[in-house]
């Protein structure tokens, strides 16, 4: 059912901690917003406060990863990366077991404003050497990959919303690292008309990525959607089949354009020799205080942006 | 068990001589590297090694072991000469310091050379680090210890003292910090660049159990290790008032050898007034 994706990350890490003793979940007084305030009633001896010092909660996190545990720290994502450098070091080049839970991703948190919303977090991720980096569009996924990094031995970071996000998966989806999943596929066409575009969504914008979509189906245009939620490592197959089979690709990411969703598919596409015309969608500037759905529609990630992205005259 | 140890405090004097000309001369070869912090911390690390921790250099992940995070990681020729004579490695090693392919990298690389618990280097580090590892260990009932040694110019990060505020919190006496008091920094004394003091007190007001030593006296050390070791309730602290270069004269500086190699005439001098 629609559910903040930090919610069901929440609710995964208590069905885990019942079986999986190695866990550990580490807060900097944001334990009633990150989620984890379900684990901490169930299993207050594996719940560790540390007081608003992100960095050092980091960096015990590695510690405890350095003795068997599994540690999930979690945080408002902006608040994980503002300690890069104890990222960059104690987590991504000792290489420690390490889950960092960013919740608050981008704009969709709406009225709090610019300082609490996680923009940039995708790209500094990103360029760590061995960092997993996952952001799930739905519950089902969200749950799924909590299973999936709690079991996985190495540093991972996931992103995950405040807000609440529709169901875009079939409960037979199985998530996999590395590999984008196609949520809206548009019928067959005669002969070998190329798609009108291919979009491709991560989190918060995956729900109006697919919205768009539908109301392109009932307008004639042929348009496929794409959920990546594996941003590191990416899916280079499915940017260069989008961009063989597409007239044009279109990004759409609650994040800044650089570093993120966006420059992933770009670096695919470039990769992959073949040339397709990239739009991508997101912030380029900070955020502002207003309602999500207002700040999704003020700042180009709405459904009625993408609809427009796929169709506007790119000469 | 460890294959070198000292039993008095004769030999323990002659190891810390020794140990101080395998930094010289590996800082020599490598041509850079920091010869200052190296000589101030190798008293520290030596009765570490050599008497305190336990440990078992032919498996360095032994469950049980002491662990240890040396938070000031450019001081890593003290630790590597310290490891070879208490046997992680072959001495031979130390000539390749900071050399491609090396396993001794110019800050200690854990994946690299085995026995190094964290790799360090990033100052202000190491104390959570080593505060999650006591955490662990008090988590799983065991038993063994984690010192972390680090530099007094360090103490200048706020990382420090998020991690001083949280350890007594979480009652891990199992945890003991060792401040290398040299005084000492890259823009100058410690009292001038950011001056700490007063350092004890303020550790004891942060609720550290706190011992204050000469950080060149080998039986200081030795007992205050032994102390540390024996306090509940708490995490430890040991203020060890060191001297930069300590051993050889023309070293003995606040911040002219801190990042400096000595040439091969310098090392020999070095060598001479050591041996």
């Amino acid at each position: 059912m629609p559910k903040a994706t930090r919610q069901s990350f929440g609710d995964a890490l208590v069905r885990i901690g019942e079986k999986d003793s190695r866990l550990v979940v580490l807060d900097a007084d944001l334990s009633k917003s990150t989620g984890t305030g379900g684990f901490l009633k169930k299993f207050p001896e594996r719940h560790f406060e540390f007081g608003i010092a992100e960095q050092n909660m980091i960096g015990a996190a590695a510690g405890l990863a350095l003795c068997g545990k599994v540690p999930v720290a979690a945080s408002f994502s902006c608040f994980l990366i503002g300690r890069l450098e104890t990222i960059r070091v104690a987590v991504a080049y000792n290489k420690t077991n390490v889950k960092l839970a960013g919740t608050h991703a981008g704009i969709g948190i709406g009225d709090d404003g610019t300082s609490q919303m996680g923009l940039e977090d995708v790209a500094a991720m990103r360029a760590l050497p061995g960092m997993t980096v996952l952001q799930p569009a739905d519950d089902l996924e969200a749950r799924q990959m909590t299973e999936w990094m709690i079991a996985h031995d190495g540093p991972v970071f996931i992103r995950l919303t405040r807000q609440v996000v529709p169901d875009v998966h079939a409960e037979g989806y199985r998530f996999q690292l590395g590999k984008a999943d196609v949520l809206h596929e548009p019928a067959a066409a005669k002969g070998e008309a190329k798609l009108q575009a291919t979009v491709f969504a991560s989190g918060g914008t995956v729900g109006p990525a697919v919205d768009a979509a539908k109301s392109l189906a009932a307008r004639g245009f042929r348009v496929r959607v794409v959920n990546a939620g594996s941003l590191m490592p990416f899916d280079l197959e499915a940017p260069a089949r989008a961009a063989a089979e597409s007239q044009r690709i279109v990004t759409v990411e609650d994040h800044n354009i650089t570093g993120g969703l966006g420059s992933a598919v770009c670096e695919a596409v470039a990769t992959s020799g073949l040339g397709c015309p990239v739009v991508r969608l997101g912030l380029e500037s900070f955020g502002e205080s207003a309602s999500g759905a207002e700040l999704y529609e003020k700042y180009g990630l709405s459904a009625e942006h993408i609809v427009e992205a796929c169709l506007r005259n790119l000469n | 068990m460890p294959t070198a140890t000292a039993s008095s405090d004769t030999d323990m004097k002659a190891v810390t001589r020794e140990l101080r000309v395998d930094i010289i001369r590996m800082i020599e070869a490598a041509g850079s590297g920091h010869p200052g912090g190296s000589l101030s911390v190798i008293d520290l690390l030596s009765v570490l090694y050599l008497k305190t921790l336990r440990h078992r250099p032919a498996e360095p992940l032994w469950p049980d072991r002491d662990r240890v995070v040396l938070s000031k990681g450019h001081a890593c020729p003290a630790l590597y000469a310290v490891m070879a004579k208490t046997g992680y490695f072959s001495r031979d090693l130390l000539s390749g310091l900071r050399k491609l392919g090396s396993p001794l990298q110019g800050h200690p690389d854990r994946l690299r050379l085995p026995g190094i618990e964290v790799s360090t280097g990033s100052l202000g580090q190491g104390l959570s680090i080593a505060l999650g590892m006591a955490l662990a260990a008090k988590l799983d009932k065991k038993d063994f210890k984690t010192w972390c040694i680090l530099g007094d110019g360090e103490m200048q990060e706020g990382q420090v003292w998020e991690a001083l505020l949280a350890a007594p919190k979480f009652k891990l006496d199992n945890l003991i910090a060792i401040v290398d008091y040299n005084n000492g920094q890259i823009d100058g004394s410690v009292k001038e660049v950011m001056d700490l003091e007063p350092l004890a007190d303020k550790l004891r007001a942060f609720n550290w159990e706190t011992i204050v030593i000469d950080g060149h006296d080998l039986a200081a050390i030795e007992g205050a290790y032994a102390q540390a070791a024996r306090v509940s309730g708490r995490p430890v602290a040991i203020v060890a008032k060191t001297a930069k270069g300590k051993g050889v004269s023309f070293m003995e500086h606040p911040c002219e050898w801190h990042g400096k190699a000595p040439n091969k005439d310098e090392a020999d001098r070095a060598a001479k007034e050591l041996c």
